[in-house]
């Protein structure tokens, strides 16, 4: 392990470029310029230290890695970071979308620059925060410190009716959270600390479980989101700017599964044994229902907005199938759902940029002029409906397969959902890329420039990688999610057999 | 017959600090008539630094004087220094604006000391009679300070209104002492503690009529509801420095008061008057978080939002425990520093024809003055209580006391309440950011107000980096009530 405090560096670095924007003077052209400048290689920096974890992480311990300790609230509640290879992959997802995050918005983000980017860097802190955490105040503060900047991005630089839908984002994630935090301070005063691995190890009493599971549960189920409190997404996703929908899709949705990774099973068991049917419901009815509700839409991006709805609820049911395919398939669902929809919405921004529309109706035919636009979005709707080859495709099968094991009509209902997929994604790309080129002002539109095929090339790299050679990935998860799951069956177990003797003792 | 020997005066050293003061600035104001309003602000200024440094080198013990009617211990000392800061900070934020009202008079600045004065005696008192003249000296000031603009409708209305209401409270509460006094043939608090420790004691029923009449009378000092209906009027009438001067340092000191009746004279009736708390603070947090939705006028939302606010604080009352009253200390500091901050705001929105107070003209805020909006910004999600701003810390040690005293559903109704008040901080929130620029403000921000401004942004958005001083300083004093 090396020497310096590299989580606490990643994590504050955006924060340290946010103040030398804050410090950028000036006339407005350079000024901007500079901030753009300035945000980049922040975030590009912040990737490079993050890579760190990436080749220094020791793949063969299911321990937190990378711990760092000091005091802060006193008593028990200290500053305490470290990684496993659960949350590990999502820092990296994170640091590794924000420079393209940045990327995107360089053109199409012209007024308060300074504003927007430091909004970035500072969410981008407080993302990175939540996944490195390992004390649970510590973990509400930046789970919930997120809702300030994107409250911010998407209220500012959104669309029309971006005021409503930064006012529904904001209350809606409020309002399941600070149940969570009645929780936390509830157990908190039970374990006499709010370590997560002590926490981890301590065992509440089955009913208490319960309630702290559905306080937990208010928290994720709404960012993750769930069926039926998601309809804070698609307004959130429509109004924000592309780079905002970014982010929110690829990782602030990925807080709520891995939420339920690291404190719903680990730290209550019994209580997430005893609501797996409720959430085995509530994710089949998401599957299907969001996706005939996606086919249903106009606006690209509300389209894929469903479809990511309909996503996480593949990743909840293979949460809560509590095997380990089923456990490792979320994961790579999510860290793949993190990089297609997140490119998706990067594809919806490029035309958006163009033409000023979302529509599905005001595009047609765009093959004929923008051929290599038309590969890319060919590249992630394979991703996003799950082509063998793409990362999609890994996930779901993981998902199916431990699913499959628990029960198949809850495999059925996925696999219907896949189907489903498969049909809207398929019919955007014939209605947008396919057709006749009719439109006056499309005849004209201009294929990716050299900007936005940065962009996307490391996102097609990643996706390919995934999806082809997984084990470089789930390498990293596999001690962790065995820990996991050891330390769930023996918590059952031992609630099961005390049980059992009394039954037996009852029998005789 | 024991001989007429002066009492210790030690423990009572910045009362006496502001008394001299307060007579002595009187007597050079009468004679240098209007134009002394400068130097005996300042004066007042000095006096309550010097009464601060009295109160921060003071050995944090417990001393007794005047017959034992008046208590100094580390509480009283967190409690007063905090009021001390407010005040001497009401007294700095006034200046400009008295002077572009044309409204500086010598009276304003003494006005306050004695205010301040009668504070400090609310903390420190140690018995049902100190308690009432350290109360009425502090009301008595402040309903002449609310009616200070005496040639504006809404201020005399705004003064009278509460005279009179405020009137009726002390009536309460002297009803209730009555009581009490007959119940237990004591107004000491020590005797009283002792009296209900006793074993075997029964509380009669007259004595519980006489406790909730005073929690009654010191609910109305602290505008919980359902004694809160003078709060937004006299917030509108007042001139706007007065109300940030009402709005944080008589809160803190009537809490105070309130912490150390219910701890002391009356710990051993916890359960008596532990309901009554729990109505005013749920009933005080839900009318604070829905009221304050419709408000147009800053200051009147502001009234709302401190209503709910000490529905919070009350919580840490409520809980009845050591953890409680520190959650109540961190509480108040914390308030302090969000809502000095809030009124420095407000008093910059200067439009060249005068004061605005309309939350409409905060538009576009962000983009004309950028500093200004952001520090009103950081103010206004640390009173919505979001992480990691200061706000967030000031609710959690409420709701970890209250969990503690297995008080869930009341932590539970304090989130809940805390996510529909959010919405109304969100909003001027919105106004700043989201929407465009109408009103131009008057640039120039004077600059001790830009001082203020900016240490109380600072403390707010980075206490989460250093909190242990606050939180170790609020657990020594909360030590001092506990048995």
């Amino acid at each position: 392990m090396s020497g310096w405090p590299i989580l606490s560096v990643v994590t504050f670095l955006p924060l340290v470029g946010a103040l030398f924007i804050l410090l950028i003077r000036g006339e407005a052209e350079i000024a901007n310029r500079n901030a753009r400048q300035v945000a980049l290689w922040t975030t590009l920096i912040t990737f490079i230290l993050s890579l760190g974890l990436w080749t220094g992480f020791d793949r063969t311990t299911a321990a937190f890695q990378f711990v760092e300790r000091n005091e802060w609230l006193g008593g028990a509640i200290t500053y305490h970071l470290g990684v496993d290879g659960i949350s590990v992959l999502f820092i990296l997802l994170t640091t590794f979308l924000m420079p393209v995050c940045i990327l995107a918005s360089w053109e199409a983000i012209t007024t308060r620059v300074k504003e927007y980017m430091v909004a970035f860097l500072v969410l981008e802190t407080l993302m990175i925060g939540v996944f490195c955490s390992l004390d649970l105040v510590l973990f509400y503060l930046f789970f919930e410190g997120g809702l300030i900047p994107m409250f911010l991005i998407i209220g500012i630089w959104g669309g029309p009716r971006k005021i409503y839908s930064a006012f529904k984002f904001f209350l809606y994630t409020l309002l399941g959270s600070v149940l969570m935090l009645v929780a936390i301070i509830y157990m908190y005063l039970e374990a006499g600390t709010t370590d997560i691995p002590a926490l981890m190890a301590h065992g509440f009493d089955p009913e208490v479980q319960k309630w702290l599971w559905l306080a937990f549960f208010a928290s994720f189920a709404v960012k993750m989101p769930m069926w039926p409190v998601h309809t804070w997404l698609p307004d959130a996703h429509v109004e924000a700017p592309t780079a905002g929908s970014v982010v929110l899709a690829a990782i602030l949705l990925k807080m709520g599964g891995y939420g339920f990774l690291r404190f719903s099973l680990p730290m209550f068991p019994l209580a997430s044994d005893y609501f797996a049917v409720l959430i085995f419901a509530l994710s089949v009815i998401a599957v299907v229902y969001t996706s005939l509700v996606a086919l249903m839409q106009e606006d690209m991006k509300k389209l894929i907005a469903y479809s990511s709805v309909a996503h996480m609820g593949f990743v909840t049911i293979g949460i809560f199938t509590f095997n380990q395919q089923g456990l490792e398939g979320s994961i790579i669902q999510m860290l793949s759902h993190g990089i297609v929809s997140g490119a998706l919405f990067l594809c919806v921004g490029v035309v958006y940029d163009r033409i000023h529309s979302r529509l599905i109706d005001r595009y047609g035919g765009l093959v004929n002029r923008m051929p290599k636009y038309a590969l890319v979005f060919m590249i992630f709707t394979m991703a996003s409906v799950g082509l063998p080859g793409t990362s999609g495709f890994v996930g779901e099968l993981l998902v199916l397969a431990g699913a499959y094991q628990v029960n198949t009509w809850i495999a059925f209902g996925a696999a219907t959902g896949m189907v489903l997929g498969a049909a809207y994604m398929l019919w955007l790309y014939r209605r947008v890329i396919f057709g006749e080129l009719v439109k006056a002002d499309l005849k004209n539109i201009l294929d990716l420039s050299r900007r936005e095929i940065y962009i996307f090339a490391p996102l097609i790299a990643v996706v390919l990688w995934m999806g082809i050679y997984p084990k470089s990935f789930s390498d990293f998860l596999h001690p962790s999610v065995e820990h996991l799951m050891t330390q769930y069956q023996q918590a059952i177990a031992a609630h099961d057999a005390p049980t059992k003797l009394a039954s037996v003792e009852a029998a005789q | 017959m024991t001989p007429a020997v002066l009492p210790d005066l030690i423990p009572a050293i910045p009362e006496l600090v502001l008394a001299i003061a307060a007579m002595a600035l009187l007597v050079f104001g009468v004679f240098r008539r209007d134009d002394a309003a400068g130097s005996v602000a300042l004066g007042a200024v000095v006096a309550m630094g010097v009464a601060l440094v009295g109160v921060l080198s003071m050995m944090p013990d417990r001393a007794l004087t005047f017959g034992g009617m008046f208590v100094m211990d580390g509480f009283g000392q967190f409690a007063k220094a905090m009021v001390l800061i407010a005040s001497m900070l009401a007294v700095v934020m006034s200046g400009g604006y008295m002077k572009a009202e044309r409204l500086e008079r010598f009276e304003y600045p003494i006005l306050m000391l004695l205010a301040t004065l009668g504070m400090l005696m609310m903390i420190s008192a140690n018995n049902l009679i100190s308690l009432y003249v350290g109360l009425e000296m502090q009301s008595l000031s402040l309903y002449v300070l609310a009616a200070f603009r005496r040639d504006s409708v809404v201020s005399t209305e705004a003064g009278l209104k509460y005279f009179v209401l405020g009137a009726l409270s002390s009536g309460m509460l002297l009803y209730g002492s009555s009581l009490v006094y007959g119940y237990t043939g004591t107004t000491s608090f020590d005797a009283m503690g002792a009296l209900f420790t006793a074993a075997g004691y029964e509380a009669p029923v007259g004595l519980i009529f006489g406790i909730a009449f005073i929690a009654a009378g010191l609910a109305f000092k602290v505008s919980a509801v359902p004694f809160h209906m003078w709060t937004p009027d006299v917030y509108e009438g007042a001139p706007t420095p007065v109300t940030a001067f009402f709005a944080v340092a008589p809160k803190i000191a009537a809490l105070a008061l309130f912490a150390r009746v219910v701890y002391e004279p009356f710990a051993a009736l916890h359960d008596q008057w532990q309901q009554i708390i729990i109505f005013l603070s749920i009933a005080s947090m839900a009318l604070g978080a829905v009221a304050a939705i419709v408000q147009t006028n800053i200051k009147r939302l502001m009234a709302y939002s401190s209503i709910g606010h000490v529905g919070y604080a009350l919580i840490g009352l409520a809980a009845g425990t050591e953890e409680g009253l520190r959650g109540l200390l961190i509480y108040l500091a914390i308030y302090l520093a969000m809502n000095i901050g809030t009124f420095v705001c407000i008093l910059a929105m200067r439009k060249t024809e005068g004061m605005s107070e309309e939350i409409s003209d905060l538009a576009g805020l962000a983009r004309t003055r950028p500093g200004l909006a952001a520090a009103f910004a950081i103010f206004m999600f640390s009173l919505a209580g979001i992480p990691p701003l200061a706000g967030f810390f000031g609710k959690f040690y409420i709701f970890l006391a209250a969990v503690h005293a297995d008080l869930v559903p009341l932590a539970v109704i304090g989130v809940v309440a805390s996510v529909i008040g959010a919405y109304y901080y969100l909003r001027i929130v919105k106004v700043m950011y989201f929407d465009d620029p109408v009103v131009e403000f008057e640039r120039p921000m004077a600059r001790d107000m830009g001082l203020i401004v900016t240490v109380a942004a600072v403390v707010t958005a980075l206490f989460v980096i250093y909190p242990t001083p606050l939180l170790t300083t609020a657990a020594n004093a909360a030590s001092w009530l506990m048995p």
